[in-house]
This record gives structure tokens, C-alpha cells and sequence, in this order.
């Protein structure tokens, strides 16, 4: 009985599958050819690699102080950093003064209330704060920004499937679009083309211009050097413990591979004279 | 406990046996995983996946409740906090991605755990009732795997509760409504998280519950075996410890290390990076993919794409939990008495089938629903279906099983004359 009921289901199934597979096949065979989309221009990431990649990877200190430099003097003016606070510099080899520093004069203050009346003030921001938003909220930003609201950039290379090697192609990306371009992907007013990015026009501006920032260690500027330096950055801000984490991996696998070890030998001792 | 010549417990020491007598735990297990319990002596390597089925689970109990003494269920500080985690707590990036990269691997050793039992026949008499326990496990490993994805309150977690509580808006006429009572709401906010985050707790110990009745329903009959034929006496058998828990012991050594490499040094390749956008419920990922591990039933799902009396959404959630609950009536459904795919040369066939096929729904349900995907999982569905619904039910009717040996020791010992090869018997 089972099987009898189980026979009809079964056929039942596959015969409302067989019926969308002909049904499909017919469109998908009749479909016309569509015209080119956004997709036959989409490029992918570029090829770039990062001190911090492969399991032995480390961050550079110095790129990540310049990578720093180029997101408070460019990206900064747009972009929060809602999840790192300013003590996390000290990853980066800022001393506790610099930081201090760096957080007393960072130019958007931090929400408080006024000790005496309670009411809503600002102060400047001190180590322990995280980086402060920069709009207060985001209709604040999208009213600032033609209607595209800039993403907070803490856990930016973690959150794009192409990861860093994408956000460095759309830094050094910006090209005028292909004279074949259709009409109706060309970049509108207000956007951008850009091949990296999916849908291919993009509402930020260019952001780095050679020379824009000048590097305390005589680095050259060039924007593929302030593209390479802040994506590495972004890749910190995403994953600060990304260092701790390999060192731990190893000293794990070393301990995990030798007691393995020493449990398939135990394994074979125990069952030397098993037949099995 | 299943075989009159299991090892009697007897207490060694004066507190041993008082203990015994008033409450033997002890002895409850040495008859589980001691020396009581006998066990076939051929078991081989997909034999260990129960036991890391197992260990997973307590790693994932272990770090999960250490991340919720610092996460907060609450859809306005549910993402900082899991940020939080990542950054503040000590050493809780790594009980974070043990935890995600764990539910990946739990996943993977129970799906070789359920292969190998279709393969050797281990849902036939006398086990049946271990197969639809390991079922319930599975479904509940679903529910809990499916809730925990929420929490973090990503995109993904976010557009993947949409949908899949829409699944249920799919029946008719009461299905909105439904919808709603589970979420708490017309869309997936705040009461949604908190019960899911409850539930998500709650669930992993009525697995542990469950496994205990697993467990439970095998030892009476006793451990199947890649031969599939019944024990016949002691000499088929070698005792649970030491024999299998050192086995298991380095299984679990080789499971870690393979956990490791994951989390120490590819801890989000088995995420989606949407997942690290908070959630917004006014922006749409482009493409909205469960985790891997669900897959092959969101290709079954989708893989209804025309209306046919019912609605193709109504069809297409009512195949997904077809191809689940069908699995409940295997054990009927396949009569061949014998167990092993071993001596079933037809079955062998559609067997190995069946796992590519399951492989190329998974392929295909983590592809965007176009063409040719979405015809590539309708072929690959309608031979889900037809697998156990229609050959297997055939099969086990017109084929001719291959001599089976007279005994397991027999097995064990003419392989080793034919190959002379000890080693390769395993």
C-alpha cells in the first residue's frame, strides 16, 4: 500500500516537473536574443594581492597607517567607520598620545548632553569612542548625497563577494564607458562608469587623484598606491584579529596533527591482532 | 545490552558498587559506548561519522552558549553586537566562527552519516525506527541551523526568514495568516528575532533528546555493518571500547583538523558576504540564497516554475517537504531483503546516482533561477522523486541480490585470503 501511494506521489511529482521542463524548454528555445546588459560589461576584480593574504599572512603596519591616512583625508568625508574605535589604532602602531590625538581633533564630534542642563550637545571624541557617524542618520546622507547613501566602510571587504581585490578595482576603476555602451547604461546624472561595479554606474565620484594626500614615509601618491594602501586598511577594519587568528591556527593544527597522530597509532596498536 | 555475550559491569571499587546499586550510571555507560556494548568487527571509516555527528553538536552547544552571554536578540543591536563579539570579546571572533563554521561541518558529517546508512541499508528491519529518529534529528538540525542564520541580523538573515515563512504563506487560504503567527508580523522584525533566538536555544537539547533515542533504538538491535548480514555469534563482534572509541578517537582527531583549517584560515568562505550588511528591509539582495547546506531542497522548491491545478509556488513548497517526509517511508518502500549495496549490483547503480544528482541540486540551488539551471534542477528533481518513489520500490523486486557471505567473520577472513591484504579490508 505504501508503495502504490508512493508510486502515485512519485509520478505525480515528476510529472508536474516534466511539464514545467517542456513548458521552460519552449520559452528558453523561443526566447529572442536579448540585447547586451549590464553584465556583458561588468568586469571582475583585478588580480591584487595584499600582505595579509594566505594563511601566513601579516598586516603591513605602514600601509595600514597610510591606508589610514587616505580614509581620514578622502573616504572620511562620506564614509563612517561605525564598528572601530580609536583605541583600535594602537593595532596600527599609533602610539596612546597620537591616538588621543588623532580622536581630540577628528573634525565630527560625539553626541552628549550637557552635564549642567541635559540637554543634547557634542564633545570632541576621546580614544574609547568609536569613529563618529557622519550623517546623523541615513536619510541625512542620502539627502546629502544625491539620494545613494555611503556605506559604512568598517566591514566593507567583508561584505562584497569579490572581497578587498573588488573595493581596490573600484577605487582605480573609473574610466569613460565604451563607445558601444547601449543608451540605456550609460551613466545618468550624477553617476559614474565604472566596470567593477555591478550594475556599472556608480554614484560615487572619483575619489583619489594623484597626490591627493602626501605620505609622511615619501611614498609616491599615485592612486593605485592610495587604492592599494586603503583597501588594506578596510581589510583591518573588517578583521582586526585576522593576525591572532592564523598565529592560533597554526599552534592549533602543529597540537591537532600530532595527538591525531598519536590516536591512529593508538588505533592500529589497539587493533593489531583484530582481523577485520 | 544487545547480545547475550556483551561484558557484564561489574564494579571494581566499594563506591562503585554502592553507586551501582543506587543509581547505575555507570554501568549505563559501559553498555553504551564501553566495553558492554558489542559491536561488529568490519565496520568501516563511515562508521565514525555518528560519533563526530555527536561531537559537533557539542561543539556547537559549548560555543553557542558561550556567544549568547554576549549577544543581544534585539533587531536594533543585533548586528553591533555580533561586531561586538568580532572585536571586544576575548577570543570571540573564535567562538563565533567555531560556531559557524561548525554548523557547516555538522552538516557535512551527517549527510555522509545519512548516505552511508542508504548505502548499507541501515533503515531496514530491525533499525527502522533508528532511521526516523535520525530523520526528526535532521529536521530539527534544519529548523535550528535555519533560525541561527538569523541572528546575526544580516541581509541574508534577514531576506532568508522572509522567504522561508513565506513558504508557509504558500498554503492555501489560511497561509498568510500562518505566515504572520510565526513571524509575529507582517514582515521579519523584532518579535521575529527574539522567538527565533529562544527557539534556536532551545532546539539543539531536544536534539540532544533525540540522539539519546537514536541511540537508544539502535543498541537493541545492534550496529549494522558494511556487509549488512545479522551477527550470528560472538566471533562476529569485538567490544564498542577499546576497539571502536580508539578508532573514533582518531576520526574525531582528523574532523578537528579539518574544522580547523576552516576556522583559522577560511572562516567565511561557507558564508555570504551579504550577510555582512545589517539587515534592510528596503533593499533586496539580488540574489537570496539559503546556506549551503539547505541547497538541494531550495532547488527542489524552485525547480516549480508552471501552474499546474495547484499554484507552481504551492507545488514547489509541497516537493521540498515531499522530498524530506518521503524518506520517513523508505524503509517501506525499499523491500529487497537484503541490506548492503555491496551485493545489490542494480541498487549500487542508482545509489551513486543519486548522490551526483543530489550534488547537481545543490549546485543548482545556490545558482541565480535562470536558465539553464532552473531545467537542470527539474531534470535533477524529477530523479530525486522518481529515486525513491518509483526504482527503488522496482528494484527490489527484479533484482538479483550477489551471494551474500554466511557470516561476518567469514567476510572478514576470505577477504584477507583473496587479497592477502589486511590493510585494504578496512
Amino acid at each position: 500500500m505504501v508503495r502504490v501511494i508512493g508510486f502515485l506521489v512519485g509520478l505525480g511529482f515528476v510529472g508536474v516537473l516534466a511539464y514545467s521542463l517542456v513548458i521552460g524548454a519552449i520559452a528558453f528555445a523561443t526566447e529572442e536574443e536579448a540585447g547586451p546588459t549590464a553584465y556583458d560589461y561588468h568586469k571582475y576584480a583585478r588580480d591584487v594581492s595584499f600582505p595579509s593574504d594566505g594563511p601566513l599572512g601579516r598586516f603591513d603596519r605602514q600601509q595600514l597607517q597610510r591606508g589610514f591616512q587616505v580614509y581620514r583625508e578622502v573616504c572620511a568625508a562620506c564614509h563612517s567607520l561605525e564598528y572601530v574605535a580609536f583605541r583600535n589604532l594602537t593595532d596600527l602602531g599609533f602610539s596612546e598620545a597620537e591616538i588621543d590625538a588623532i580622536a581630540d581633533q577628528w573634525p565630527i564630534q560625539v553626541p552628549t548632553i550637557d552635564e549642567n542642563t541635559g540637554e543634547e550637545t557634542t564633545r570632541n571624541a576621546v580614544a574609547a569612542d568609536h569613529f563618529p557617524l557622519v550623517y546623523a542618520n541615513e536619510t541625512a546622507g542620502q539627502a546629502a548625497n544625491n539620494n545613494a547613501y555611503p556605506p559604512d566602510l568598517s566591514l566593507i571587504t567583508k561584505a562584497r563577494s569579490e572581497g578587498a581585490p573588488y573595493l581596490y578595482s573600484l577605487l582605480v576603476g573609473y574610466q569613460d564607458p565604451p563607445e558601444d555602451l547601449p543608451e540605456d547604461l550609460l551613466p545618468g546624472t550624477g553617476l559614474y562608469y565604472n566596470p567593477y561595479f555591478p550594475n556599472l554606474n556608480l554614484a560615487m565620484p572619483p575619489p583619489l587623484f594623484p597626490d591627493q594626500v602626501t605620505y609622511a614615509d615619501g611614498t609616491e601618491a599615485t592612486v593605485e598606491q592610495m587604492a592599494w594602501d586603503v583597501t588594506a586598511f578596510l581589510i583591518w577594519t573588517a578583521e582586526p584579529k585576522m593576525e591572532v587568528r592564523k598565529a592560533t591556527g597554526w599552534a592549533v593544527l602543529i597540537f591537532l596533527i600530532f595527538a591525531t597522530l598519536l590516536a591512529f597509532l593508538s588505533y592500529k596498536n589497539i587493533w593489531r591482532d583484530q582481523k577485520h | 545490552m544487545s547480545f547475550p555475550w556483551a561484558e557484564q559491569y561489574t564494579p571494581k571499587n566499594p563506591f562503585m558498587k554502592w553507586m551501582d546499586e543506587r543509581l547505575p550510571l555507570p554501568r549505563l555507560v559501559y553498555n553504551s559506548v564501553g566495553a558492554g556494548y558489542p559491536v561488529p568487527r568490519n565496520l568501516n571509516y563511515f562508521w565514525n561519522f555518528g560519533v563526530l555527528a555527536g561531537l559537533a553538536l557539542v561543539i556547537q552547544i559549548v560555543t553557542g552558549v558561550v556567544l549568547a552571554m554576549h549577544y543581544a536578540a534585539n533587531s536594533e543591536i543585533a548586528f553591533a553586537s555580533v561586531e561586538h563579539i568580532m572585536r571586544d570579546v576575548n577570543s570571540g571572533w573564535l567562538m563565533r566562527y567555531l560556531h559557524a563554521n561548525g554548523a557547516s561541518f555538522f552538516f557535512i558529517v551527517v549527510y555522509i552519516h545519512i548516505f552511508r546508512g542508504l548505502y548499507f541499508g541501515s533503515y531496514k528491519a530491525p533499525r527502522e525506527m533508528v532511521w526516523l529518529l535520525g530523520l526528526v534529528i535532521f529536521l530539527l538540525m534544519m529548523a535550528t541551523a535555519f533560525m541561527g542564520y538569523v541572528l546575526p541580523w544580516g541581509q541574508m538573515s534577514f531576506w532568508g526568514a522572509q522567504v522561508i515563512t513565506g513558504l508557509f504563506a504558500a498554503i492555501p487560504l489560511v497561509g498568510e495568516t500562518v505566515q504572520q503567527w510565526l513571524l509575529g508580523g507582517f514582515a521579519p522584525d523584532n518579535a521575529a528575532l527574539n522567538r527565533f533566538f529562544s527557539l534556536h536555544y532551545l532546539l539543539p537539547f531536544v536534539i540532544a533528546g533525540c540522539i539519546i533515542l537514536h541511540i537508544w533504538a539502535l543498541h537493541l538491535p545492534g550496529s549494522n555493518n558494511p556487509t549488512g548480514i545479522d551477527v550470528k555469534g560472538p566471533q562476529d563482534t569485538i567490544p564498542f571500547h577499546p576497539y571502536y572509541t580508539a578508532k573514533d578517537g582518531f576520526g574525531a582527531g582528523v574532523f578537528l583538523i579539518a574544522l580547523s583549517i576552516m576556522v583559522f584560515f577560511a572562516p567565511n568562505f561557507l558564508g555570504h558576504a551579504d550577510n555582512y550588511i545589517e539587515a534592510n528591509p528596503l533593499s533586496t539582495p539580488a540574489h537570496i540564497v539559503p546556506e549551503w547546506y539547505l541547497l538541494p531542497f531550495y532547488a527542489i522548491l524552485r525547480a516549480f516554475t508552471v501552474d499546474f491545478l495547484l499554484p507552481a509556488k504551492l507545488w514547489g513548497v509541497l516537493a521540498m517537504f515531499g522530498s524530506i517526509l518521503l524518506l520517513f517511508f523508505l524503509p517501506w518502500l525499499d523491500k529487497s531483503p537484503v541490506r548492503s549495496g555491496k551485493y545489490r549490483p542494480q541498487f549500487k547503480i542508482w545509489f551513486w546516482v543519486l548522490v551526483v544528482d543530489v550534488l547537481v541540486l545543490g549546485y543548482c540551488g545556490g545558482a541565480p533561477a535562470e536558465e539553464p539551471y532552473v531545467m537542470i534542477s527539474q531534470v535533477a528533481a524529477m530523479y530525486y522523486f522518481a529515486h525513491f518513489l518509483i526504482i527503488l520500490p522496482l528494484i527490489s523486486r527484479t533484482e538479483r541480490p550477489l551471494p551474500l557471505p554466511n557470516s561476518i567473520t567469514e567476510a572478514v577472513l576470505g577477504k584477507d585470503k583473496s587479497t592477502a591484504q589486511p590493510v585494504a579490508a578496512e
